[in-house]
């Protein structure tokens, strides 16, 4: 069995801590799946892997270079869990970022299976609102995968409690009206987003999309009970960071998040 | 009266298998606020009869349909010609778009976004911002921006916003995922005018009942001039607005409706399930699900998806979709220059080259043939030129 997403992350919130998700894109250079244990070490409550798609409507320009990058390398779904198979990260659970293409191309059932097998806990397909992901829902939970959904600022209360309820794992928070990316500052909308999700829910609610340093981190987590950290360790790897930089990265906003 | 088969999708936006609403939960209200408005909208007898007197004053309706009698000498069977290219603007475009920029108004938008290929819709959607009043940019691929530099320019002069994209394949592809990247940051003050049937529920629909002016029209004009329906009904197809718009008028009764795509870029055929840009249609990916960059010498057309009521109709086997070639489509455009005075647009030059490779044998010597001719050809006109001097 992979470790549970909502059983590890809720244990690490209810003594307190703030729960730090790093996405790192997957393919993204050879020795790319080194990175994962690196960041597990560094203080990751969990870990995103995003499977690059041709058409990443949801990301910004960061994360659409490394999926390009990662495509032209050669990454597919397959060599992706070929890497991760086997590897070791500890407790930290593994979760999947990818558009539902993937998913549907393969199907669902296998889809579902294959990350299972690959050692995978959780999905997150940003293009599949609720209304469509009814039967992947199924399949995932079938597969012992859970099904991490997304909740927008503009999505209405009724819709709101809807999605926490659905969510497995954890709620996805958006963070702002807009793609994947670093900005200047956390958006208002964020702080918002955590009041009005932990109003509904007591599952754990995690901050992402345009958190990029440890100050904002720290920040977003007012509200919150966590942060997803992409397009800044993205770029640091795109610039070569390696393991050691990533792991420095994710340290730093380890150390921000503990202090509080 | 039995259902029409090409009606309403359901209410999640299907037609059959295909079609939904695949998109990031941040556009789900809008989409929610859009099908409320276009439904109630379509049912309002003010609307309609504010967007008819748009069509009919400002982009020339009802668009003729005209006999090509030399081309039906040279090829066997009768050719008739659906001229929606002498509509304002140069295209069918047109129609969508003016309903489109109705309801953004309607709903107190007051900035509208767009992607275009051949830049046809580009220069329609500018060309309504200009009248409405709106806020317009229009994403545009690299290449496309190249290879349709006149309508850059057009659009320009309109007082749009050219925005080139560089990503990917730098066509119709990207652009569409440049202009969905920009609404979901600015989707409570925007509207996304999409300009063909693809894309989220209700676009598909919506723009496919923009359209069937040009189906409802051609069909009353065919009793007139034939004394009944032609008995082929042809159109090209990227994403299938044209298409789908005179589909529209002939899917109940018993003409054979044939949509042409570029053998570059032929989703239906050369293509298998998938999902991208917010609906479930044919799609040309590679084993793993990413998505193929099409090659078409139109840039209308360079498309690797098509829209999902096309899929359907293929599935159920009331349309057919089959393909035509480059050098095809190049021939066609000179021959119906040469033989009726008309310049087609590159896209439906490729209904033109179906046409004139199959009277005589798919089309039987003698049958009647209505070509959706959606666009005219003076946007192509440079790139043609410098084609034909290689
Ligand atoms: C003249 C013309 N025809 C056809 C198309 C293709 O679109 P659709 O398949 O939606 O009609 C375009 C698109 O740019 C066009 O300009």
């Amino acid at each position: 069995m992979n470790p549970s997403v909502e059983t590890t992350l809720r244990a690490h919130r209810d003594r307190g801590r703030k729960l730090l998700v790093p996405y790192v894109t997957g393919g993204l250079g050879d020795n790319w799946a080194l990175v994962l244990p690196a960041l597990a070490a560094a203080g990751a409550d969990a870990i995103e892997i995003g499977i690059p798609f041709s058409d990443p409507v949801m990301d910004g320009p960061t994360i659409q270079e490394a999926s390009a990058a990662a495509l032209a390398g050669g990454a597919t779904p397959l060599s992706i869990f070929d890497d991760i198979t086997g590897l070791d990260v500890g407790s930290a659970p593994l979760i999947v970022m990818t558009y539902y293409n993937i998913a549907f191309h393969m199907g669902e059932h296998r889809f579902a299976a294959s990350l299972a097998g690959a050692g995978i806990s959780g999905a997150i397909l940003p293009d599949l609102p609720l209304e469509e992901s009814v039967s992947w829902e199924r399949e995932a939970a079938a597969a012992g995968v859970e099904t991490i959904l997304l909740a927008a600022p503009v999505t209405p209360d009724d819709r709101l409690a809807q999605i926490a309820a659905r969510s497995r794992g954890f709620v996805y928070a958006v963070g702002l009206m807009g793609v994947t990316g670093e900005r200047a500052g956390v958006a208002v909308s964020a702080s918002t987003m955590g009041k009005r999700l932990k109003a509904v829910t007591d599952k754990p609610v995690l901050i992402g999309f345009g958190v990029s340093t440890p100050a904002q981190a720290v920040d977003a987590c007012a509200e919150a009970d966590g942060v997803i950290v992409g397009s800044a360790l993205v770029r640091r790897l795109l610039d070569g960071a390696g393991p050691e930089g990533a792991a420095r990265f994710i340290g730093e906003l380890r150390r921000a998040l503990d202090r509080g | 009266m039995a259902l029409s088969l090409m009606d309403q999708p359901s209410d999640d936006g299907r037609f059959g298998d295909f079609g939904g609403r695949y998109v990031p939960e941040s556009l789900m209200p809008a989409c929610h606020e859009l099908d409320v408005a276009f439904r109630s909208a379509w049912a309002d007898p003010a609307f309609r009869a504010e967007l008819d007197t748009l069509l009919t004053e400002y982009a020339g309706r009802p668009s003729p349909l005209t006999d090509a009698p030399n081309l039906s000498e040279r090829l066997g069977v009768r050719v008739l010609l659906k001229r929606d290219e002498l509509n304002h603007t140069g295209s069918h475009k047109i129609n969508n778009v003016l309903g489109q920029a109705l309801l953004t108004r309607h709903m107190g938008k007051r900035r509208v976004i767009a992607e275009t290929g051949a830049g046809q819709h580009g220069v329609a959607t500018a060309t309504a911002a200009a009248v409405f009043g709106l806020e317009c940019v229009v994403y545009m691929g690299e290449v496309d921006v190249e290879r349709q530099a006149l309508n850059v320019f057009r659009m320009n002069l309109l007082g749009a916003e050219v925005r080139p994209v560089s990503s990917g394949s730098r066509t119709l592809k990207d652009a569409i995922n440049e202009a969905m990247r920009d609404w979901v940051a600015s989707v409570e003050m925007t509207h996304y005018c999409l300009g063909s049937v693809m894309g989220p529920h209700p676009y598909p629909w919506m723009v496919r009942e923009f359209q069937r002016v040009i189906g409802d029209e051609a069909l009353a004009q065919c009793r007139v001039k034939i004394g009944g329906v032609p008995d082929f009904v042809v159109a090209c197809v990227g994403g299938g607005s044209n298409a789908a718009g005179i589909f529209a008028g002939f899917a109940d009764t018993d003409s054979r409706l044939i949509g042409v795509q570029p053998d570059g870029g032929a989703a239906i055929g050369r293509g298998t399930p998938g999902v991208v840009h917010g609906s479930k249609s044919m799609l040309l990916q590679d084993e793993f699900g990413q998505v193929i960059e099409a090659h078409s010498v139109s840039a209308g057309l360079d498309y690797p998806g098509v829209g999902p009521e096309h899929a359907h109709l293929a599935e159920i086997g009331r349309a057919e979709y089959t393909m035509v070639s480059d050098a095809e489509v190049l021939e066609a455009f000179q021959v119906l220059s040469r033989s009726e005075g008309i310049i087609p647009a590159l896209e439906p030059a490729h209904a033109v080259a179906w046409v004139m490779r199959e009277a005589g044998r798919s089309i039987p010597s003698g049958s009647t043939v209505l070509i959706n001719l959606c666009g005219r050809g003076d946007k192509d006109a440079a790139q043609v030129m410098e084609m034909l001097k290689r």
